[in-house]
């Protein structure tokens, strides 16, 4: 068991709310997954620069790695984000590499950020002062494990390209051949986690020219196992669960947003909810919303 | 929010109305204390309950066994109902998995749509479902009546032993996969039906349950009988035969 919660914003009003309303969501999902919990948000971004999240061992001194880079670092507890540069992002990984090899690199993106640790998801939403963060759009994850080791490598969510992260409630049964082409195509992935096989599944669809849904639609046919995947692009948001249904789901939508919850618990809290369109995401079926470019 | 550590009702999170009915709102008070108060009814004057921001809460109403009317004002988690026994269950929202799962007796109606596993494994009883039903609706039943207004899910009615299941729009894949003696009545389409699963003749008996069944439900008149489709098991799967015991 896992939870899952999303939040794709329409009207730019509530923006500043995203981290606050996700937090409230992550809250009441802790019991659906009480060992881990991961968010990524879509925030700001600046013309050609990209962020990393950048995650390190508890104190690691990130604002005298920002300094040693000569780049503009926000720290936030074991994590913090860094902006380069768009033509720099090699040499800074390069650089990161030999400056801290202790700190990992863990997403990219002209907007994403992504953050998960062990823990309860309340204490881990309030580490990363997730309430603060304002955006478009919102995925998070709660996880209860069940394929690999409780670390904060095995949270959700998973990030194989620029501005993309999935979660996943579930299992995959056929991860490890799906893992091995992957490979085969140059996909590096950094986990044992079937989840993150799904992340770079999508990630290498949309690379050969998938659009989000399309991905979506081919990985009915290529991805089996039990999952529902809440899915984040730079300007999109996806869901889709398996054609047996195993995992719940449940969705919202109003004028002001989209929100997807493992349980409608999860979204009670919204403003606008009681008149909301409610309903349970169909088996096999593709959703997803794009902001108008 | 702490709903574990309740383990006797607390009487007064339960307000009265002005009308005489119960009150409880769920914003403020542990399920537990609605389930605990309902399940110290014997025979009893408190005929009416009204359930207050149930907040997609898991259990709201579950094993009751009083003759009383309980309104819920919202949506409602998984299992609302579950169990039930006597008591008129109104939901004026949707309801999460499992609404009336395993009910022995009494009503529950869900005025918007049900998730999967709706009335699943039910003895007795009626649930009435006013929008669509999820996967597995039905599954395993055992003498419940179940009447969807909408749509059902794939899955529904897995092997089902007794009672109804009228569905008034589609139904998803795999109907009435292994069934023994459940009564299917679907009027829209049937995506496929699942093992042993066959459409059967409507005879005039057929046209009389579905009548009381749609009159139990409040329902008699809104559709045309003539419509519906009944589907029963072939019965082949649940018989030994004797060329099969090499298989054993």
């Amino acid at each position: 068991m896992c939870g899952i919660v999303g939040l794709f914003i329409k009207d730019p009003k509530l923006e500043p709310q995203l981290g606050a309303l996700l937090a409230g969501m992550l809250d009441v999902m802790c019991d659906r997954g009480p060992d881990s919990a991961g968010f990524a948000v879509y925030g700001n971004g600046a013309k050609g620069a990209v962020k990393l999240t950048l995650r390190g061992p508890a104190g690691t001194d990130f604002a005298a790695l920002g300094a040693a880079l000569g780049l503009p670092v926000v720290p936030r507890d074991t994590h913090a984000v860094v902006s380069v540069p768009a033509e720099r992002e090699a040499a800074v990984r390069a650089q990161l590499a030999t400056l801290a090899p202790q700190v990992a690199v863990i997403s990219s993106g002209s907007r994403m950020e992504l953050y998960k640790e062990v823990g309860l998801p309340a204490d881990v939403a309030r580490r990363f002062k997730l309430a603060e963060m304002a955006g478009t759009h919102a995925i998070g994850h709660t996880r209860m494990a069940t394929e690999s080791a409780v670390t904060t490598d095995g949270a959700h969510p998973f990030s194989t390209g620029p501005d993309q992260c999935l979660v996943h409630n579930g299992s995959l049964s056929n991860h490890a051949g799906v893992r091995r082409e992957l490979e085969r195509e140059g996909l590096r992935l950094a986990t044992q986690n079937d989840s993150e096989v799904a992340a770079a599944y999508l990630t290498h669809r949309m690379r050969a020219g998938d659009s989000l849904g399309a991905a979506l639609e081919h990985s009915l046919a290529d991805l089996d196992g039990f999952y529902t995947f809440v899915v984040g692009t730079e300007s999109g948001f996806g869901v889709l669960r398996d054609p047996i249904a195993c995992k719940p789901a449940v969705m919202a939508e109003t004028e002001g947003y989209v929100a997807f919850g493992s349980e409608y618990r999860a979204l009670v809290d919204l403003p606008g909810i009681n008149t909301a369109r409610v309903w349970e995401p169909e088996p096999a079926r593709v959703y997803f919303w794009d902001r108008a470019a | 929010m702490n709903v574990a550590l309740h383990t006797s009702p607390d009487m007064n999170m339960i307000a009265t109305d002005a009308d005489g009915a119960r009150l409880i709102d769920l914003a403020t008070s542990p399920v537990r204390a609605l389930n605990g108060a309902l399940h110290a009814l014997g025979t009893t004057n408190e005929t009416l309950w009204r359930v207050a921001n149930p907040r997609g809460l898991h259990a709201i109403a579950a094993g009751v066994d009083a003759p009383v009317a309980i309104e819920i004002a919202g949506n409602v988690g998984y299992y609302c109902g579950g169990m039930n026994k006597q008591a008129r269950i109104v939901i004026d929202g949707n309801a999460g998995v499992g609404v009336g799962e395993n009910m022995m007796s009494g009503f529950i109606h869900v005025k918007g749509d049900a998730s999967q596993a709706a009335g699943a494994t039910g003895c007795g009883g009626l649930l009435v479902i006013d929008g669509n039903a999820s996967a597995r609706c039905g599954i395993s039943m055992k003498g419940i009546d179940i009447v969807v207004k909408g749509s059902i899910g794939h899955m529904s009615a897995f092997m089902a032993q007794a009672g109804s299941l009228v569905v008034f729009g589609d139904a998803g894949e795999a109907l009435g996969d292994s069934l023994y003696e459940a009564k299917l009545f679907v009027r829209g389409s049937v995506a496929s039906l699942g093992a042993d699963c066959i459409e059967k003749e409507m005879r005039e008996e057929h046209r009389a349950l579905l009548a009381a069944r749609l009159e139990a439900a409040g329902a008699l008149g809104q559709v045309d009988i003539g419509e519906f489709r009944r589907y029963g098991s072939a019965r082949t799967l649940y018989h030994f035969h004797v060329d099969n015991v090499s298989s054993y």
